[in-house]
């Protein structure tokens, strides 16, 4: 099928081409919440059942990281709506200079992950062999970037949750597979929105969008929406809800 | 007056889909719908006989109660191994995948599918899936079930299994994706007049098929990744010595794969719509009835899983109502039914060989079908539950509906896509051979599971050996079904009698192009000005109507008078 310009060969009208992406996006993003609505069903039902442990779990997390990792997302899905309307009335420098942003504040989202996974792994809070939910209360000293005021209340909240559920261990760890299950798969939809940002970018220096043909910026810019959304329910759900309780 | 012009005298066009370009870069790099349908032919194909092989060497264990065959051990690996070359690299794709995807542009007249080149991502996909699947039946084989229960699967079972789930993972996204790529296709790339209620049946089933890809597959995807990383890296939540829950596994793998049954059978109530409208020349009874019914069924699909778990002790509460709503989802199916039979009153029959595999459909389907609603009861259930009465029922719906379906539409569409006709009499004694060797392998199963031979054993009282001898001879006759039209179809793709652009004559679009069609599917962009399978007036079909169809009664042979 022969490409004229910038119409595929199956289309009719720049208009039904426009339209059919549009709506295959869409399409692809219901499949998307249907597949991250079964690790959130997974998560939510093992919330109920072991409820002091998931608690333990929200309460080891860092806000601070992770409300600084959500306004960054927030500021790549303003960044991106202005690179859409940029190409929607054409202004192609504009276009460059959002898609830019865009990526930068991703690449920011990834360092503050980076950060985040590091502490987890040095606090023994990966799913394996060497899970330890006690891990920081009984080695203070291998977990100095916890205040000691923060590790006293840590210390008295997992009392209370061992009273609660005996094997709190175990039922931390389902916790943290959760969570490195739901914010991994959430990074690796970074990373790809991350790549087609960048194919975005090539093709936006080389002046390819215009007012009239702009279509992959704006599936894009849903994609890149949709993934942020997606941080803003596992924000609260990882992080957010029965903290320090 | 027939306006027919005998097959003898017809020409292959000069220009079709099959000879515009040549080399083996131009297949496996094509975008073309039609070609990627050929590939996905070849590649359930060989699904089906890798599926069927196995079948072959359970019955033929079975032939005596002690079985003599196999080790228990390996017959565990081939029921397995059977049910995951059939359901998910046959069943799911076939009609879609092949017949679908090379007829749906031609029906709504388009020129390709929405997405062509996603169309041919797609197939890779399920070639790489199909590989990862493949690699793990040759090393070690899979044991667990088609089902991959936890903990079963995740921690005791010391078969393949991370392969086959990768490999099963990864196919699923060939199947979104080819859902995606019709749904949007049906929406925004019809030709001028083809309105909604102008679109085939056959279109219709695949938009309530893919509806069903598109919700229920990713669910699926995301439960056997978490129950691939369970057995790889020893995550908890589905095994019980962790504090996971093996139900929710089980809730999460039917909330698919019940659906999953739909997007079997669908596409093949499709396919049974528009052959026996065509094979009775006459409007099909109750279309709008017939289109929503297929959209009901995608609906209330999605609301019965749990009928899979009676015994799993969950709340009677939910077991009421996932029966009651089992039992509603026999509605629609049999608003189908009743449609079907409708059809055929007062029309001019003909008993075409697609027409057979349609006449062979109505019968199992019907049989498949009611006894379902035996095993939705809650009582009945809990006594033929695990046994092979269920093994019956859903061969009944899954072989007897889904694949004679399949057969009966690719021996109708087999004149368009290769441009040639198959042997009539060869294919027509074909039909009624796989009718019979079907009907002698499951029917004595139904009397198996009634009297309590538990499915899944490799072993059996010696008073169930009748039953299963007659099933493993009907196996046999079955496999001969089978391998005739395989081998029949094939010689014809290249020697077959020419078949002219609409041997039937059929009403849909995809009979107004030439055969095979252009890479184009048509030299100009039809406009639609006729309501579907209306008979009466379409002059350009060459059927004789007295008085427009409203005088005496319509005769219209199928098949020219050869």
């Amino acid at each position: 099928m022969h490409r004229t310009g910038a119409l595929f060969g199956q289309f009719k009208t720049l208009e039904q081409q426009k339209d059919t992406a549009t709506l295959g996006m869409w399409v692809f993003l219901i499949t998307e919440i249907m597949f991250f609505g079964g690790i959130m069903l997974a998560y939510t039902i093992n919330r109920h059942v072991y409820f002091p442990a998931f608690a333990m779990g929200s309460n080891t997390l860092d806000l601070f990281l992770g409300g600084s990792n959500t306004v960054v997302l927030l500021a790549s899905s303003f960044t991106m709506a202005m690179a859409v309307w940029s190409a929607q009335v054409g202004k192609k420098q504009l276009i460059t200079i959002f898609l830019s942003l865009t990526i930068l504040l991703g690449f920011v989202f990834f360092g503050v992950k980076y950060v985040e996974y590091g502490q987890k792994f040095h606090h023994h809070l990966v799913p394996g062999k060497n899970f330890d939910i006690f891990y920081c209360v009984n080695n203070p000293s291998k977990c100095e970037d916890i205040k000691p005021a923060d590790l006293e209340k840590e210390a008295e909240e997992l009392q209370k949750a061992v009273k609660a559920d005996p094997d709190l261990n175990a039922h931390a760890q389902l916790y943290f597979s959760a969570y490195f299950g739901m914010t991994g798969l959430h990074a690796l939809h970074m990373v790809i929105g991350a790549g087609l940002l960048f194919w975005l970018l090539k093709e936006s220096v080389a002046g390819k969008f215009t007012a009239q043909y702009n279509t992959p910026v704006d599936i894009v810019g849903l994609y890149w929406h949709f993934v942020d959304i997606v941080w803003i329910y596992l924000f609260p759900l990882l992080y957010l809800i029965d903290r320090h309780k | 007056m027939s306006t027919q012009v005998k097959a003898a005298e017809l020409q292959m066009p000069e220009k079709h889909y099959i000879n515009a370009t040549y080399g083996i870069r131009s297949w496996l790099l094509t975008t073309d719908h039609k070609r990627i349908a050929l590939l996905y032919l070849a590649s359930v194909t060989l699904f089906f006989f890798i599926g069927g092989f196995f079948a072959m060497m359970i019955r033929l264990h079975l032939l005596t109660p002690s079985g003599y065959l196999l080790t228990p051990d390996t017959y565990n690996r081939m029921f397995t191994m059977h049910g995951v070359a059939m359901i998910f690299f046959f069943l799911i794709p076939s009609i879609p995948a092949v017949l679908g995807n090379f007829l749906i542009p031609l029906m709504i007249g388009a020129k390709d599918l929405a997405f062509p080149k996603i169309n041919l991502l797609s197939w890779y996909v399920y070639v790489v899936g199909g590989a990862f699947t493949l690699w793990s039946m040759v090393n070690g084989g899979l044991d667990t079930g088609w089902t991959f229960y936890t903990p079963l699967s995740t921690v005791y079972s010391n078969s393949a299994v991370a392969p086959a789930v990768v490999g099963i993972f990864i196919t699923g996204f060939s199947s979104i994706l080819t859902g995606l790529n019709f749904l949007v296709t049906i929406h925004t790339m019809r030709a001028p007049g083809m309105t909604w209620f102008r679109l085939p049946l056959f279109v219709w089933a695949h938009y309530a098929t893919s509806i069903v890809m598109i919700l229920g597959t990713p669910v699926v995807a995301i439960t056997l990744a978490l129950a691939g990383m369970e057995r790889l890296f020893g995550l908890g939540f589905f095994n019980p010595a962790m504090g996971g829950d093996p139900i929710l596994f089980q809730h999460l793998f039917w909330f698919y794969s019940h659906p999953a049954v739909y997007i079997m059978i669908l596409p093949s109530m499709g396919v049974i719509s528009e052959l026996i409208s065509t094979f009775s020349r006459k409007k099909l009874f109750g279309y709008h009835f017939v289109a929503a019914a297929s959209l009901a069924i995608a609906v209330i699909g999605f609301l019965v899983w749990t009928h899979h778990m009676f015994v799993t002790g969950q709340s009677t509460y939910a077991a009421v109502a996932f029966s009651f709503l089992t039992f509603l989802v026999a509605v629609p199916s049999a608003v189908k039914t009743f449609n079907w039979t409708a059809t055929l009153f007062g029309g001019s029959i003909s008993f075409d060989t697609p027409m057979l595999y349609t006449f062979g459909f109505l019968g199992l389907f019907l049989i498949g079908g009611l006894t379902g609603l035996f095993l939705g009861s809650l009582g009945t259930d809990i006594h033929i539950h695990d046994t092979y009465f269920v093994v019956a029922h859903f061969h009944y719906i899954m072989v007897g509906g889904a694949v004679m379906g399949y057969l009966g539409g690719l021996h109708f569409w087999w004149p368009k896509m290769t441009g040639r006709m198959y042997p009539e009499w060869l294919a027509r004694i074909s039909a009624l051979v796989l009718f019979v060797g079907f009907n002698l392998t499951f029917f004595p199963q139904f009397l198996l599971g009634y009297l309590g031979m538990p499915r899944r054993y490799h072993v059996y009282p010696p008073e169930f050996q009748v039953y299963n001898v007659m099933s493993t001879a009907g196996a046999s006759i079955l496999a001969i079904g089978y391998l005739t039209p395989m081998i029949y179809l094939t010689w014809s793709a290249f020697f077959g009698k020419v078949a002219g652009d609409n041997p039937w004559p059929a009403t849909g679009l995809e009979w107004k192009t030439q055969s095979p069609p252009l890479t184009e599917n048509f030299e100009v962009t039809p406009i639609v000005t006729w309501e579907p399978y209306d008979f009466h007036n379409r002059p350009d079909l060459g059927l004789d109507v007295p008085g427009g169809g409203h005088g005496p009664r319509v005769v219209a042979p199928a098949h020219g008078d050869d």
